[in-house]
């Protein structure tokens, strides 16, 4: 079973602080960290693996020191990885990535199952994932927290909603995004950090995946940012106080110059 | 500080430490409780490659061909007690188990036995101690009698650390009496091997999430194959195997030691009494200053004697003996005093101080008791002497 495995560097969420005057993610000194949901799919895909063989490899779209997410992703138990990273990608929104990824994905060849998370957490769109499956014109399951079955052809798979979950299947390949509800990630072992010392981990330019220059970067992203701004903060509450009746009437009385009542 | 740990060390340190506090660090105190082996938590070990670390490459290990791996193995041990010194001991135990197959094995007993111990399968363990003969290991009882191409062993082994879990233990009994010391052999010795049962089952003071057992021998066959060395070599191979496994204990003291200095630190930076944090009180700091001295020491010397087996000084009795005693009283002192930086809070079973003070004493009682080391100590001081004119 061929298993790639979409990886996203983000900033280590813990430290992450947003400069209050041009209201940006102040990146310096902060770690980066694999994108934790994407851990969760990074050990389906290689539980996959152990299950029905085959091979895992990692694919992450970003600057060069995104090789270290990736280096990570092999003491974790991938087999391989390709960094995506050219200047022509800078820019680049959900579609303009999603597209990206997928030229990269074409390029590796064979591929039974594609593992993403079901979001990153400093964009929080979860819509790269789906958005490959739409350019590789196959099908996707969101949410996933429990592969069922993977035979002849098709995969089983229960998806989170609201409310519980629904088992769905689908004809492979197929995109699953999936939730941290469905594994705990392994501790790297020894054997796959010396792996991932020594693993050579090639950088995918665009013109090598042969993707289409005008839909990549600000030219092929048509999300615009407007503004960006933080919410204002929370302010207190109002405090009644007194004996229970008068607060009790006081309560009224606002709620009625409220219009509330 | 800068250890110089190579670069693979690092990575067991790395590694080692990730365990203690995503895995052992949430259930210590449970297994603490339950006087139980964690087999889950002897599994992350292993899936992490932390079982080989001082066991040859050719084995399964990751020892280059030829070399000794003690500091990997001190480096590790550390690192796992610095949340549960009894947990620790899946990989500290077996090691005292399997040296003696390391360092008096035949080729065809390590191809046997090292692979699956290397890969976490299997745990081993060592036997020497009897109800009888404690400190004086000479006094075993358990006899072993030729039969053929085979020994007969009767007799009972006592507080046997890895007990019942193990697969594969190394025996220390008597072919021949009459010859004293001379007159003890080690056997490799078979779980599930007919005449071999396990008695008690102890209820210690601390590392309780150890399996401690009796061993009984009962007309156990086993064949002369498994003899460790020659016949007539026992005590040979057990002292030598306690040269190089007391690093080990002496990490295990370290780590635990370790692991209560930087709670206590964390503890007294967060506590309030009279208003302030009570690591402002400069009495408490000159406290904390002496545990963090002894800890260091400590790891100096462990790390030193660690360095220097694998160097390929095996003549380390002495500097072995003082590692093992200085760091397990040290140890009995640092665990001691970070109960009292926690005050009643340390005493209570629901912090894991009082837990480290119960853990910490039998470092200095096992693997020769540090009476025993003072001797070995001495002995050894009076040997260079002699040597010396």
């Amino acid at each position: 079973m061929n298993i790639v495995v979409c990886l996203k560097q983000v900033p280590d969420s813990g430290d992450v602080k947003i400069n209050p005057e041009t209201k940006t993610l102040m990146r310096e000194g902060v770690d980066a960290v694999i994108n934790p949901f994407d851990c969760y799919a990074l050990e389906e895909g290689v539980r996959l693996k152990e299950r029905f063989g085959g091979t895992v490899t990692a694919i992450s779209m970003g600057p060069p020191q995104a090789e270290k997410a990736l280096r990570e992703a092999i003491s974790l138990g991938a087999d391989k990885a390709v960094l995506v990273s050219d200047r022509a990608f800078a820019g680049s929104d959900t579609l303009a990535t999603s597209y990206a990824l997928s030229t990269a994905i074409k390029k590796l060849g064979d591929v039974d199952i594609i593992i993403t998370g079901k979001q990153a957490i400093d964009g929080d769109t979860a819509q790269v994932g789906p958005g490959i499956a739409v350019h590789l014109d196959m099908p996707q399951i969101t949410y996933v927290r429990k592969i069922e079955e993977v035979a002849d052809g098709k995969i089983r798979a229960e998806r989170m909603n609201e409310e519980g979950y629904d088992i769905v299947e689908a004809d492979m390949p197929v995109l699953i995004s999936v939730v941290k509800e469905i594994n705990e990630p392994r501790i790297a072992s020894l054997k796959g950090k010396m792996a991932a010392r020594k693993a050579e981990i090639p950088t995918w330019t665009a013109e090598f995946v042969g993707a289409d220059p005008k839909q990549l970067g600000l030219d092929g992203s048509p999300t615009m940012v407007v503004e960006v701004f933080a919410p204002p903060a929370r302010q207190g509450g109002k405090r009644l106080e007194g004996e229970p009746a008068d607060m009790a009437e006081q309560l009224v009385n606002e709620l009625k110059e409220l219009q509330i009542l | 500080m800068n250890h110089f740990l190579t670069e693979e060390q690092q990575m067991i340190k790395e590694t080692a430490n990730e365990i203690a506090v995503k895995k052992i660090k949430p259930v210590a105190i449970e297994y603490d409780e339950k006087n139980e082996f964690p087999w889950d938590i002897q599994k992350e070990i292993a899936d992490a490659g932390l079982c080989g670390v001082y066991i040859g490459e050719e084995y399964g290990g990751m020892v280059p061909k030829g070399e000794n791996g003690i500091m990997n193995l001190v480096i590790a041990v550390e690192e796992l007690s610095k949340e549960c010194g009894g947990i620790s001991l899946c990989l500290a135990a077996t090691a005292l188990g399997t040296i003696p197959i390391i360092l008096f094995g035949s080729e065809e007993q390590k191809q046997k036995y090292l692979p699956s111990i290397a890969s976490g399968e299997t745990v081993a363990a060592f036997a020497i101690t009897e109800a009888g003969a404690g400190s004086d290991a000479g006094s075993i009882q358990t006899t072993a009698t030729k039969d053929g191409d085979s020994y007969i062993l009767n007799g009972t082994k006592q507080w046997i650390t890895n007990g019942e879990v193990a697969g594969t233990y190394v025996i220390i009994a008597m072919t021949d009496k009459s010859r004293g010391a001379r007159g003890a052999t080690a056997f490799i010795v078979e779980k599930g091997t007919p005449g071999f049962t396990f008695g008690k089952k102890e209820d210690k003071m601390g590392i309780r999430a150890s399996s401690t057992y009796e061993l009984v021998f009962e007309d156990c066959k086993v064949p002369a194959a498994n003899i460790l060395g020659k016949v007539g070599m026992g005590f040979m191979v057990a002292m030598k195997t306690f040269d190089m496994s007391r690093p080990g204990v002496a990490a295990q003291a370290l780590g635990i030691a370790a692991g209560a200095l930087n709670d206590a630190v964390d503890y007294a930076r967060q506590r309030e009494q009279f208003g302030h944090h009570i690591i402002a009180n400069q009495g408490l700091r000159f406290l904390l200053a002496d545990m963090s001295m002894k800890v260091e020491t400590s790891r100096a010397i462990v790390y030193a004697v660690a360095r220097s087996i694998d160097s390929g000084d095996l003549k380390c009795a002495k500097e072995s003996a003082i590692a093992k005693c200085y760091a397990s009283d040290m140890a009995m002192e640092v665990t001691t005093d970070a109960v009292q930086v926690f005050g009643g809070y340390g005493y209570m079973k629901e912090y894991p101080m009082e837990k480290r003070m119960r853990d910490a004493k039998i470092t200095q009682i096992y693997e020769g008791t540090n009476q025993i080391q003072r001797d070995v100590i001495g002995h050894q001081l009076v040997k260079e002497a002699a040597s010396r004119k």
